[in-house]
Parts: C-alpha cells; sequence; structure tokens
C-alpha cells in the first residue's frame, strides 16, 4: 500500500460524556497552520454536561478548522485537520495499525471498526457503541435475511453514514426559497468570502462535491475567475486596490428588515413622542430582585421592569395593542385581547425581532425566563419562525447602543413600539433640589389611524410613571 | 426548630483538627511520629517519586485519550497519588487488593498493566488481568461492594490458618467517603470486627462523592467511625507518601499476624473530575482546588529529595522522560488494540463450564456463522 502524499487526519468530535448526541464549539485555541503536538489543547467545547477541552489526537500542522466558534456540532462531525507530514513522523504509525489488528484477530466476524483515525476519503465505517461517536442513525448493521432476492450484504454500507462532506450552512434560522441552492463551501471559507464581500453564490466551486476553496474566492475577488460567474445580470465591482465603494448583495434579514420598514413606513402614519424619566426607584428594584429566590436562575435587567410596565400599559389601554386591517366590508381596527410582545435584538445576522407569546399571562420571573430564553436564542441563530411571528406590540432597547433616543418605525401589523435609551447618571430635580438620578428616555411611536396623540400620550405617560415609581406596576396591575 | 439547632453542631467542626499522621510535610520538611517510624534509603526515597510520576502521567494521558473518544469514560487519580503508592508499595507478595475503579496507582504497584486498564474503559476487555496472579482483583465499579467481597477473602485466608506466618497475606479494601454511606461498607465493618478479619480499609477520602460534599457523608471525621465498630481507626495525610506508607505497613502487618481490622483514612484530594464525565465547576469553588494544589504529594516528595541532596536535576529529567515515553508506548498500544472476539464472552462467565452456556454458545457459533455464508 502506497502512502499518499500528505493525507490530512481528520478528528471528528467524540462523545465526551456519556451518550451526548452534540456540542458546541466554544473556542478554537489553534488556527490553520500551527503547529500542534499530541494532547495539546485545540478546542473548548461546550456540552450538555460541562464545558471541556479537547486534547489534539495528532501532531502535525493544522490545514483546516471544519467547524466555527458558536456553532454546535454533532459527534462523530470532522471538526478539525491536521497534515502529519506538516510536523514530526512520530505519530504517524499509530494511525494505521488498529484497523490492522483488528482484521488480524477476527477474520470473518462481523467486525465494528476503530473509531477516530480515519482519512477523509476512507469508506463508511460503523462505530462501536462505547467508545467514540455512538451509534449512528442508520447505521446498524442488521444480519443479513436469507431471502430470495439475496440482496448482497454490501447494500448496508450505502446506508452507512458517508463521510460529512463539507459542513452545511451557518445555523441562521435564514429562510431558503426553495431550499436548495445554497452554494457548498466549509465555514472557513464562508467567513473569508464573506470578509472580502465575495457573494459566493456567484462562485462555481472546484473543490470536492463542487464545494467552493478559498483559491476559488480569492480569484473571484480578484476579478480573475472568468466565465464562472453564474448570475452575470449582478455585475460586480472588479476589486482594484482600496476599492471607492463596496456593493453588498442585499438579502436574508437585512432583506426581510428593509422590506419590513419600509412597508411600514410607507402605510402606517407614524408619530413618535418621547419622555425623559427618573428610573433610579426601578434601578433599586432591579437589585432586589436580583436577590430574591425567584429570580435566582434568570437574568433581570431594566428592560425586564419595562416590559412589565408596557404590559400593565396595554392592559390599561388595550386600543394600543391593536392592527389595522382591510377587510373585504372595509377597514377595521382588530385589538387584541393578547400580548404577543416583540424584543428587538441585534444579531450577527442584523435586527432580528423574537416575541413573548401571550406576555398578559407571564408572571414576573416567567417573563424574566422568556425574554433571556428568546433573546439567547436569537442571538444564537436558534430563533424559529415561530417565535419571530405574530406580535402585537414591540420594545426595542436602543439603549444598549449607547444612545439616548430614536424614532422607531412599526412593525408591521403593529399599532406602536417603545424604545428604551439608555440609563445614565444625570442632574435632576428631585424632591425640589438638584441631585444625580439615574435617567432614561423613552420613546413611542403609533400608528396614527388607530391611535390618537391622547391615547399614546397616556401610555407613554404611564410607563413612565411606573418607571419612575414601580410600586404603581402593583396598583395598576 | 430545626434538626441541626436539636442536635448542635457537626463533631468536625466542634473538635479540634483531628490527629493526622503526617512525616512529610507539603513543604518536604521530614517529620517524626512516635507510633510510625519509618527509614527509608534515598533509592527508595527516589523510586517512591518514580512511581507518583508515572502514575499521574499515565493518568493524564488516560484522561486525553477519553477527550479524544478512545475511551468510554475513565476517573482520575489526580492528587491521589501519594494516598495509592504509598498503600501500595505497603503491600508484599500475598497480599490480596480489593480496588474501587480509581485504583490505578495500586495497579502500577501490583504490577497490572497499564494498557489492561485502558482496556476495560475502551470496552475491549472486562479487566484482563488475572487477580490471583497480582494479588489484586478487578475494578468494581459499584460503590462499596468490594469491602464486603474483601471481607469474606479476608476471613477465608483467617480459616486457611495462615494469619501468623510467613506465608500469611492480608486484605485491602480501597474505597472513598462517599462509599462510606453505604450499607455495604458498614456491612463488611460489623463482620471484619466481630471475626476479627485481617483486613485493612483503606479509605481515601478525597472530599467530594461526585458533587457531594464529605459533610452529606458523615458529621465526624470518618477514622472515628472505626470506633463504633469495635476496632482501631486513624487519620493519615493521604498527600503525604511516606505517612501512607507507614500506617498501612502497620496495618496490613497487624492484620497477618492476627490482630483484625484497620480503617485508615487518607486525608487527600481530588484534583479532576469525578470521573471525565462530569463538571466539577459546577459544584466546587476553584479556591478550594487551590488551596489543595499547595499540598501535591508530588511536589513536597521532589522538595525533600532536593533539600537533602538525594536527586539532582538529571533524576528528575530522566523520570520525566521515562513517564512521557511509557505514555506515550501506551497511547499507541491503547490505539492498537484489537476488538474481542465475540466468541470469549464465554470465556470467564463461570469458573468451569455450564451446560446451559455450552448451548448459548454453540447458538451465538451458529449465527456468526450465518454472516459467513451469506458474504460468499
Amino acid at each position: 500500500m502506497v502512502t499518499p502524499v500528505s493525507q490530512p487526519k481528520i478528528f471528528k468530535l467524540p462523545d465526551v460524556g456519556e451518550g451526548l448526541t452534540e456540542a458546541e464549539i466554544v473556542k478554537w485555541h489553534v488556527q490553520p497552520g500551527d503547529t500542534v503536538e499530541i494532547n495539546q489543547t485545540i478546542v473548548e467545547i461546550e456540552t450538555a454536561k460541562a464545558i471541556v477541552e479537547l486534547p489534539c489526537p495528532f501532531e502535525g500542522v493544522v490545514t483546516e478548522l471544519l467547524a466555527t466558534e458558536g456553532e454546535t456540532v454533532d459527534v462523530g462531525k470532522p471538526i478539525i485537520s491536521v497534515d502529519a507530514d506538516g510536523g514530526g513522523s512520530v505519530a504517524t504509525p499509530v494511525s494505521e495499525p488498529p484497523a490492522q489488528a483488528a482484521a488480524i484477530k477476527q477474520d470473518a466476524v462481523p467486525r465494528v471498526e476503530e473509531p477516530g483515525m480515519v482519512s477523509p476519503e476512507a469508506p463508511p465505517k460503523r462505530q462501536p457503541v462505547l467508545v467514540g461517536y455512538g451509534v449512528k442513525e442508520g447505521a446498524t448493521k442488521r444480519r443479513p435475511r436469507k431471502s430470495a432476492n439475496g440482496a448482497p450484504p454490501h447494500a448496508q454500507q450505502a446506508q452507512a453514514p458517508a463521510p460529512a462532506p463539507a459542513p452545511v450552512a451557518p445555523p441562521a434560522p435564514r429562510p431558503q426559497p426553495g431550499g436548495t441552492g445554497l452554494p457548498l463551501a466549509k465555514p472557513p471559507v464562508r467567513k473569508m468570502a464573506k470578509d472580502l464581500g465575495v457573494d459566493l453564490a456567484t462562485i462555481t466551486g472546484t473543490g470536492p462535491q463542487g464545494s467552493i476553496t478559498r483559491e476559488d474566492v480569492l480569484a473571484a475577488q480578484a476579478g480573475t475567475q472568468a466565465g464562472t460567474q453564474v448570475e452575470p445580470q449582478a455585475p460586480r465591482v472588479p476589486a482594484q486596490a482600496g476599492p471607492r465603494e463596496e456593493r453588498r448583495p442585499v438579502k436574508g434579514v437585512r432583506k426581510a428588515t428593509a422590506a419590513a420598514m419600509s412597508g411600514s413606513a410607507f402605510t402606517a402614519p407614524h408619530v413618535t413622542e418621547f419622555l425623559q424619566v427618573d428610573v433610579t426607584r426601578t434601578m433599586e428594584t432591579v437589585k432586589r430582585l436580583r436577590e430574591l429566590p425567584e429570580f435566582a436562575d434568570v437574568k433581570v435587567s431594566p428592560l425586564l421592569l419595562v416590559a412589565r410596565a408596557l404590559l400593565t400599559a396595554v392592559a390599561r389601554h388595550p386600543e394600543v395593542n391593536a392592527t389595522w386591517a382591510d377587510g373585504p366590508s372595509g377597514a377595521e381596527i382588530v385589538v387584541k385581547r393578547y400580548v404577543n410582545l416583540g424584543i428587538a435584538a441585534a444579531t450577527d445576522r442584523g435586527l432580528i425581532v423574537p416575541k413573548v407569546k401571550e406576555a398578559q399571562d407571564l408572571d414576573l420571573p416567567g417573563l424574566a425566563r422568556a425574554l433571556g430564553e428568546l433573546t439567547e436564542k436569537a442571538r444564537a441563530g436558534k430563533a424559529t419562525p415561530a417565535d419571530l411571528s405574530d406580535g402585537t406590540i414591540t420594545i426595542t432597547n436602543v439603549g444598549v447602543f449607547g444612545v439616548d433616543t430614536g424614532t422607531p418605525i412599526l412593525t408591521p401589523g403593529e399599532a406602536a413600539i417603545l424604545a428604551f435609551g439608555q440609563i445614565r447618571d444625570m442632574p435632576w430635580v428631585h424632591e425640589g433640589e438638584l441631585a444625580i438620578r439615574k435617567v432614561t428616555t423613552l420613546s413611542l411611536s403609533f400608528d396614527h389611524r388607530i391611535v390618537d396623540g391622547e391615547l399614546g400620550s397616556r401610555v407613554l405617560r404611564d410607563v413612565g410613571d411606573m418607571l419612575e415609581d414601580p410600586i404603581r406596576m402593583l396598583a395598576w396591575s | 426548630m430545626t434538626i441541626d439547632s436539636v442536635r448542635g453542631a457537626p463533631d468536625t467542626t466542634e473538635a479540634a483538627e483531628p490527629e493526622l499522621v503526617q512525616l512529610l510535610t507539603p513543604e518536604g520538611e521530614r517529620v517524626e511520629h512516635p507510633d510510625y517510624p519509618l527509614d527509608l534509603s534515598a533509592e527508595e526515597v527516589r523510586d517512591l517519586y518514580r512511581d507518583l510520576v508515572i502514575v499521574r502521567r499515565i493518568d493524564l494521558e488516560s484522561v486525553a485519550l477519553t477527550r479524544q473518544g478512545e475511551l468510554g469514560i475513565w476517573a482520575s487519580l489526580l492528587g491521589q497519588e501519594a494516598a495509592q503508592i504509598g498503600s501500595g508499595r505497603a503491600l508484599t507478595e500475598h497480599d490480596m487488593v480489593f480496588p474501587t475503579y480509581r485504583e490505578h496507582g495500586v495497579a502500577w504497584c501490583r504490577n497490572v498493566e497499564p494498557l489492561n486498564l485502558l482496556g476495560l474503559f475502551r470496552g475491549v476487555n472486562h479487566g484482563g488481568w488475572d487477580p490471583a496472579e497480582h494479588g489484586f482483583h478487578l475494578y468494581t465499579i459499584v460503590i462499596g461492594s468490594q469491602t464486603l467481597h474483601a471481607t469474606g477473602y479476608a476471613m477465608g485466608v483467617q480459616r486457611d490458618g495462615v494469619l501468623g506466618t510467613p506465608s500469611a497475606g492480608a486484605t485491602i479494601a480501597y474505597f472513598g467517603d462517599g462509599a462510606t454511606s453505604q450499607g455495604d461498607v458498614n456491612e463488611s465493618f460489623v463482620f471484619a470486627s466481630v471475626f476479627n478479619a485481617p483486613i485493612v480499609f483503606f479509605c481515601q477520602n478525597n472530599q467530594w462523592a461526585i458533587s457531594e460534599p464529605l459533610e452529606r457523608q458523615t458529621r465526624i471525621p470518618l477514622y472515628k467511625r472505626a470506633q463504633g465498630f469495635g476496632f482501631p481507626g486513624l487519620r493519615v495525610d493521604g498527600n503525604d507518601v511516606f505517612a501512607c506508607l507507614a500506617v498501612t505497613r502497620k496495618a496490613l502487618e497487624n492484620a497477618r499476624t492476627g490482630q483484625g481490622p484497620t480503617l485508615i483514612e487518607a486525608f487527600t484530594y481530588r484534583m479532576g473530575a469525578h470521573t471525565t464525565t462530569d463538571d466539577p465547576t459546577r459544584y466546587r469553588l476553584k479556591a478550594e482546588e487551590e488551596a489543595w494544589k499547595l499540598k501535591d504529594p508530588i511536589e513536597r516528595v521532589k522538595s525533600y529529595l532536593v533539600r537533602n541532596d538525594l536527586a539532582d536535576s538529571g533524576f528528575f529529567d530522566k523520570v520525566e522522560d521515562e513517564a512521557k515515553q511509557l505514555s506515550r508506548e501506551l497511547r499507541e498500544a491503547c490505539l492498537a488494540l484489537p476488538d474481542p472476539d465475540p466468541m470469549t464472552m464465554f470465556d470467564h462467565v463461570y469458573a468451569e463450564r455450564h451446560p446451559l452456556m455450552t448451548e448459548e454458545q454453540e447458538q451465538f457459533a451458529a449465527y456468526l456463522a450465518s454472516f459467513e455464508e451469506e458474504s460468499k
């Protein structure tokens, strides 16, 4: 057998905790090109049980990271490839003997293959149960039937898992029309393309299974990949040294946001009102709540009390929680008796507004938990379409960006949106004297077709009063 | 009124620090104890140091192999090396060990190939060594049950009538602080006590039973339990290899000469996780680990050797190289371990052949043979 030149070794995500099926890549400690030693820590992963550091089983030079930080990877999927020829040769023989030894001992007995060290081109192998990666779904080897059709046992190989091709798309809940057409490329290549502003959809890949390689991306960027652009109608700016403009395709969340915002801005006549509020007592309440056992495992933030205050205001003024509907018998105003509270969250993929469903029924710890889980899910790119739809009213926390306020645009189909600015120390007249207080600015945009200035002002004033003196939330709920 | 306020505070905090047998301080200073004189040559100390370093290295390699998906699970002995090497090196030819699944250091002292231990956790054997040949029983996974096996074995030795003769062997049962809450352990204390069995109960109190702290196991120091059962108990610095060696030697000698059982509580600390499948950061504070790091069992022997000019840097490098080489060989051998022939599963179920099993064996062989027919 001739040893192929420079065959990289693939390390697949092991089950490090008795029956785990997946783990999240928390942090890579190595990068492509780094030299690694056996047992050098290469990556931190978080499983359902623990954060653990994985030691490298090979020595050599890292050729590629096959999973990105933040990605949740199934056990058994390749996460890193290491070129052993790049380093010392001590470890090289290690990868070969297991299979041979097993073959000698077992002759014709059904075999359970060694885990771990397969080259990418190796035929599909079955994994043992106790060690390594657990049993693959569909990989169970059944006893061949003594049936008339006599299907050869090799046919079972077809249902064994193929060595995973390129890892798939980033875990964004991005709506994919048709579900296909997503170009194949490994995460680092995607990242590189994104950084360089190259649209993968315009490239024809030259890698395995037509996947796009680093070289393809570089070639596309340099504009030298002649004849490979499948969408010539989308002319790209050839990248000279230091382009003066950069064109980015509008798609995904950005596209959806753009459509919603212009739709809303040109349909619903917006009015925005502002109110500065002394929230010192709210901050004290937040601090006190954090000490209560009911809130021990949830995040208590000022946003939680803003949300609670808005829900109370909605209960006092239900008409603000409404939508404009053009029905067959003319226009109607639909007042909702339930509140699906949208919370605008900034994510890597853009603005996402997950909704806390039936928020009017939640107690305060429940609301805190729902807020925490939902925004976490949205940030992790795991919000489902159901999480993102059917809102009735929205809060946008622009304070996290360090600004005081804004004029938010309504989420389509809703009548009001509350913006919550940053909280900062301000000179304030408190009980007749000048004092340094925690002050924020609230702004409320509303659809003037549904909500009059009087109603909008009352809602905003109510929210402000409750944040000035949180006891009012008790009084009014 | 709560139960605690009725009973008062646990004895562990009320009493002054319980007496701890220590012969080597964490700083590497030799101290004497009236009941446990110990005279070791420079070479013996160096050998102990080598044992400690090697078992730690083997343990680290095994943890790494588990993280790489090559072993199913591993229970690390990190921090407990002195308790295991000290007690393990006190053993002599006829003694018999009943270990838990963490006694890799004792296994090393009993010449059990580390590869055999890995085979067990790789799922390719059930231990794979002959307990009689090594005087080292197979690992017991069930918590505490080996103390009953050990007590029964010790009572057998007693009935052989060899105690007090040169061929007398003592029995030593290893277990942890968590196991002391098990019925099995308490039952074996009763049997050992009333029959005056030639046994040493060696409890490595590593402070944590998975995620349960010691104060959820006992309100008195564990070694004091023995008194209630009617035999002597003592606490030894479990990170002091000299003290562990000395107290275990004496307890074993007492057993061999018919003076009955002893409970040794080796006061130590599990520096790692309970096994590779749990995360200690979820239930204990880093500060506690840092405090125990200062009591490291290997560092103090090294300081002792250096302080007394018993070893130079050449020696330490050599030991380090040897440990590295051993672990590298262990890794390669582990990866090369063949999967077992399915037919071997019938080999060690009973000591002798059994008609029912012969029948099952034949059925299974026929089943396996059906694959060959199909693939032709």
